[in-house]
């Protein structure tokens, strides 16, 4: 079967890649399978392996139906490979190769920075499904859980995606590759993941939302970047994640604006008017918007590392070698070869964080975190129009980029959330004002008591607006039969 | 790069290593401060290197095995996070003359050779505990230990990606180390060469890269575990105590450097120097507890340091100095005298320490690119271990008899046993040795010699010396020899006289310095690496460079 929109069920792995007529990637990804799903169900969501799950399917690469719901068993999800469409005449749109057509093998010269790319990108996805879990036994709602299992799912189904890549363009390197991808463990001394955001821990529902939020953010901007490659195969399987990552983005804005909502609603009911009496506000069951903002301050800053330091000869090289593009690179007003522009970028000089402007191959991280920082912004002011519905006087803020940073210009200062730059003793005493405390760790830890009666939510949580699929919240959305 | 670059340092002054001591085992961290790079222009991030680094690392070294006689071995690691060391460092590669780069290189050379020298000389195990990335000239250093540990942890490599990533090559020895020391298969060799991302973990091992892949929890007691092994293997004395290496009695002027027994004087116009070594003013200590409690002012120990730095100063900082003249001055007697207690004492571990320090500096004056000479004139003590630098020089003169209205004795030279094997040359043979291979015989005429002072005819005859002038042509001889000399294109000399220095085998050491300056101070000139739009000059930018596909 030729490649298609429409995903192929007759083979055990749903594809639109034409799998039935490719033996040798089919053989290479059934050998894997079993492997996987060894992994899935011991790193996988822990408890829930037999309830019946109400999750979306991809069924089609067509934006408009792409995907259908029904209860599913989360190990017998239809994991598949999904490519969006081939663009006949696509083009490299940028760095040294610009205007060539888009590559459909892998150039030989570029191998070893493909894989690289694919193995990293690959590794965030079974990272983040080992980091969340057992937040299921915790869940404040059925909409919740299910909304958790989607994530977990589907971050399953990238791991796929990039596993296919792999195996498809990068011979036996990438079947060993593909091997060590579910090898690797979050948090694992001996065989951690790649990057140091994905072996951090996500202890609690507000911590998962957070991470979605800003981290899987940072997941989508790399994929913006990916779906801009020259490797043709690399940017359709990127661009079809979207879609998919698109409901990430949703599941953590909306829970952390579901949180603010409860914990306003509380506060108004009661009749405290101060956002900063903690005690209060935590007496009512919910969490204060104080203990928020220190959450998006650790989230905002280890997500800020993840884009690798300001000024970066690796990414310079995946640029000009148009494997790894800009943000929406196509709609930007320039050269698209950047040999002679510049960009600014902020840097610790003297001391102080001042913009230098640095050659703007260079500086591609740089501009890459920039159009995070923007996307997360927007999100963060749609939590500050919550809080202002309901009448409080408080605004969340995103913290300065030098704050708290292990990566990058930033890694060897203590700077406060307002870019001011603090000696180690200021940075000490008054850290705990900027970041979550073990004190702050526990009073949301006391609030994770699992409610999994149909449409019933935890106290420091709201409903949603509306449900999934149309559904209403009170819709029972997972069937629980613990294992 | 106008300023000058000193070569002595000590451990309270290092900006990028730490030395940490616990019984017999020391750890020697690297944990380069990025922004005290030798000059402007380059951060040394990652645990990258310059020269500066380096001359820290070297000083460390000689330290160790000075001052720590108790150390058995010494563990390098860094002390950064995720990367052991990215090797030297590009921007200051690419920012460097042709000329700093080829010095750099040969230091650093020298430097890793100090290490091996530790282990197959002294007993001082060196033992390479890497955690995170060791690329290019990190795993350079990694080679020159004598056990090579590698963290499995996913993240842990080792790499020399200077091919694809540079347009260059390995340039301390990483490719004769590989295939001659760790000796990895030439297909692997080549497959890990070219891949920039390194090798990891099992494969690591399977290849020869490293000795063990340990994972990362079980890392530290690996590390101790491979010290216990190595240090049993070591025979550094348990109880001795260290002598101090104190600072080197100096003073620089513009045309003159003046230490307390080397003096180097520097003749522009004629783009001369002239080094004095000054012989013994007291006799040798009685005991080798004397010589201990001398330390640093031991005479042959002294001399040693002094001339080692001005060595070294003439290379870095007096690029155009273009023939180094050796001379010097004192009793020949007193100098035997040192010779014949050295020699009694090698079993004692500074008298050992003493000995290979001088045939590393004499070393470094082998593959020092000038045109050497040796003066012996009356007045001169070229004895013994002094005598050594006479057969180091591509040259050298006699005067037979003595100069009109000089009452001191006809010039003399005298052999120790220390001639015959205390200082072997890079070929592993003594410099006799290798100045007689053609004619073995002439080197056991010259053994029957051993403490005889021989003047300028017998020198000529045995060989000695190149020449031996009476005081009417002396001057004119000399004179001549120079002027020609210093006619001759700087370049041409380097590499004649590099071949001739080190007839007979081949060794690893021979093998290194010689490919350095055969093959990658070649590419180091060459458009595809060092042109405007080669890969050195292009690193870092994004932009890829332009190759000119012809084979040469």
């Amino acid at each position: 079967m030729p490649e298609t929109t429409h995903v192929d069920y007759s083979t055990k792995i749903p594809n639109n890649v034409g799998l039935m007529d490719d033996q040798r990637v089919l053989k290479a990804l059934e050998q894997w399978h079993p492997g996987y799903i060894d992994w899935w169900m011991t790193m996988g969501p822990e408890g829930f392996q037999t309830s019946d799950v109400y999750l979306r399917t991809a069924v089609s690469i067509d934006p408009k139906g792409w995907a259908k719901f029904d209860y599913v068993k989360m190990p017998d999800y239809r994991w598949g490979i999904l490519l969006a469409p081939r663009h006949d005449g696509r083009q490299v749109n940028f760095g040294a190769h610009k205007g060539e057509p888009a590559w459909q093998e892998v150039p030989g010269e570029y191998r070893a920075m493909l894989r690289r790319l694919i193995v990293v990108q690959g590794d965030t996805e079974p990272a983040s499904v080992e980091q969340q879990r057992f937040l299921g036994k915790t869940a404040p709602s059925l909409y919740d859980m299910r909304n958790l299992f989607q994530v977990n799912v589907e971050e399953g189904r990238h791991l796929w995606a990039m596993v296919y890549l792999l195996h498809k363009y990068f011979g036996k390197d990438g079947r060993e590759e593909a091997d060590e991808l579910l090898n690797r463990r979050s948090g694992d001394d001996d065989k951690p993941r790649m990057l140091g955001a994905f072996n951090e821990e996500t202890p609690d529902w507000l911590s998962f939302f957070m991470f979605t939020f800003f981290t899987d953010r940072d997941g989508k901007m790399q994929l913006e970047s990916l779906a801009q490659s020259g490797f043709d195969p690399l940017s359709r399987t990127c661009r079809f994640m979207l879609t998919e990552e698109a409901h990430h983005m949703f599941v953590g804005e909306t829970g952390v604006g579901r949180a603010i909502e409860s914990t306003c609603l509380a506060m108004k009911a009661a009749g405290i008017e101060d956002p900063n009496d903690i005690e209060a506000v935590r007496r009512l069951g919910v969490i204060d918007l104080p203990t928020m903002q220190k959450k998006a301050n650790l989230h905002f800053s280890l997500s800020l590392d993840l884009f690798g330091s300001e000024v970066s000869t690796n990414a310079a090289n995946y640029y000009n070698s148009g494997v790894k593009g800009r943000f929406q690179e196509t709609r930007i007003d320039d050269d698209h070869q950047l040999t002679n522009a510049v960009y600014p970028v902020s840097k610790l000089v003297d001391g102080r964080i001042k913009m230098v402007d640095e050659p703007a191959l260079t500086a591609i991280n740089m501009r890459l975190r920039d159009d995070y920082v923007a996307d997360c912004s927007k999100g963060v002011e749609r939590w500050n129009k919550v809080i202002e519905k309901a009448g409080v006087n408080f605004r969340l803020k995103l913290p300065h980029v030098a704050f708290h940073r292990h990566i990058g210009e930033f890694q060897n200062v203590k700077a406060s959330p307002d870019g001011e730059v603090l000696s180690d003793g200021d940075w000490s005493k008054r850290k705990d004002q900027w970041l979550p405390s073990k004190a702050d760790g526990d009073f949301i830890q006391s609030l994770m008591a699992p409610c999994w009666e149909r449409g019933k939510f935890a106290s420091w949580i709201a409903p949603p607006k509306v449900g999934i699929d149309n559904k209403g919240g009170d819709f029972e959305y997972v069937k629980i039969h613990q294992a | 790069m106008a300023k000058r670059i000193d070569f002595q340092t000590e451990p309270r002054r290092y900006r990028h290593w730490k030395l940490k001591f616990d019984g017999d085992v020391a750890e020697l961290i690297m944990d380069v401060d990025e922004t005290a790079g030798l000059f402007e222009g380059y951060q040394l991030k990652l645990n990258s290197y310059d020269l500066g680094v380096d001359i820290e690392l070297a000083d460390a070294v000689q330290r160790l095995r000075f001052e720590h006689p108790e150390v058995k071995v010494v563990v390098l690691k860094s002390g950064k996070d995720r990367v052991f060391c990215a090797g030297a460092n590009i921007r200051m590669l690419a920012g460097s003359t042709h000329a700093h780069k080829v010095n750099f290189c040969k230091f650093t050379n020298e430097t890793r050779n100090a290490m091996e020298d530790a282990s197959a000389a002294s007993g001082q195990k060196y033992l390479c505990a890497v955690r995170g990335t060791a690329a290019g000239g990190g795993y350079e250093l990694a080679l020159a230990t004598d056990h090579i540990l590698l963290a499995d942890d996913g993240n842990s490599s080792v790499a020399l990606p200077e091919l694809p990533l540079l347009a260059v090559l390995p340039g301390t020895g990483g490719l004769t180390r590989v295939t001659d020391k760790r000796k990895v298969r030439r297909d692997l060799a080549d497959a890990f060469c070219t891949v920039e991302e390194g090798v990891r973990g099992a494969r690591a091992v399977k290849w020869r890269l490293v000795d063990q892949s340990v994972p990362s929890s079980k890392f530290e007691q690996g590390v101790k575990d491979a010290a216990r092994k190595l240090a049993a293997g070591s025979d550094r004395p348990a109880d001795a105590k260290g002598i101090q290496l104190a600072p080197i009695e100096r003073r620089i002027d513009a045309d003159a450097v003046t230490y307390s027994a080397v003096k180097v004087d520097i003749d522009r116009s004629t783009r001369r120097a002239t080094i004095t070594l000054q012989g013994p003013a007291t006799p040798p200590p009685a005991s080798v507890a004397d010589m201990h409690a001398e330390g640093a002012a031991f005479w042959p120990l002294r001399l040693a340091r002094e001339l080692d730095d001005a060595i070294l100063h003439l290379r870095l900082n007096e690029g155009e100095i273009g023939v180094l003249i050796f001379k010097t001055q004192g009793e020949a007697a007193q100098v035997l005298a040192y010779d014949a207690f050295l020699d009694a004492s090698e079993g004692h571990w500074l008298a050992r320490e003493v000995l290979h320090y001088w045939k590393r500096v004499l070393k470094r004056i082998d593959v020092t690119s000038r045109s050497l000479v040796a003066l012996v004139e009356p007045g001169s003590c070229f004895a013994g271990t002094l005598a050594e630098i006479v057969v180091a020089c591509d040259r050298s003169f006699m005067l037979e008899g003595s100069f009109p209205g000089d009452n001191r004795p006809p010039a003399a030279l005298t052999l120790s046993r220390l001639n015959f094997g205390a200082y072997p040359m890079s070929n592993d043979l003594s410099r006799l040795a290798t100045r007689f291979l053609g004619e073995p015989e002439s080197l056991d005429t010259a053994k029957g010699e051993i403490g005889k002072p021989l003047d300028a005819e017998a020198c000529e005859t045995l060989g000695l010396v190149t020449a031996a002038f009476d005081h009417i042509d002396w001057d004119d001889e000399v004179r001549i020899f120079l002027e020609e000399r210093a006619s001759f294109s700087a370049d041409g000399l380097t590499g004649m006289e590099a071949n001739l220095r080190f007839a007979g085998p081949e060794t690893m050491e021979t093998k290194i310095f010689g490919r350095l300056t055969a093959w990658q101070n070649w590419i180091f000139q060459r458009p595809n690496a060092a042109g405007t739009e080669g890969a050195l000059k292009r690193y870092g930018t994004g932009v890829k460079a332009n190759f000119n596909p012809e084979r040469v």
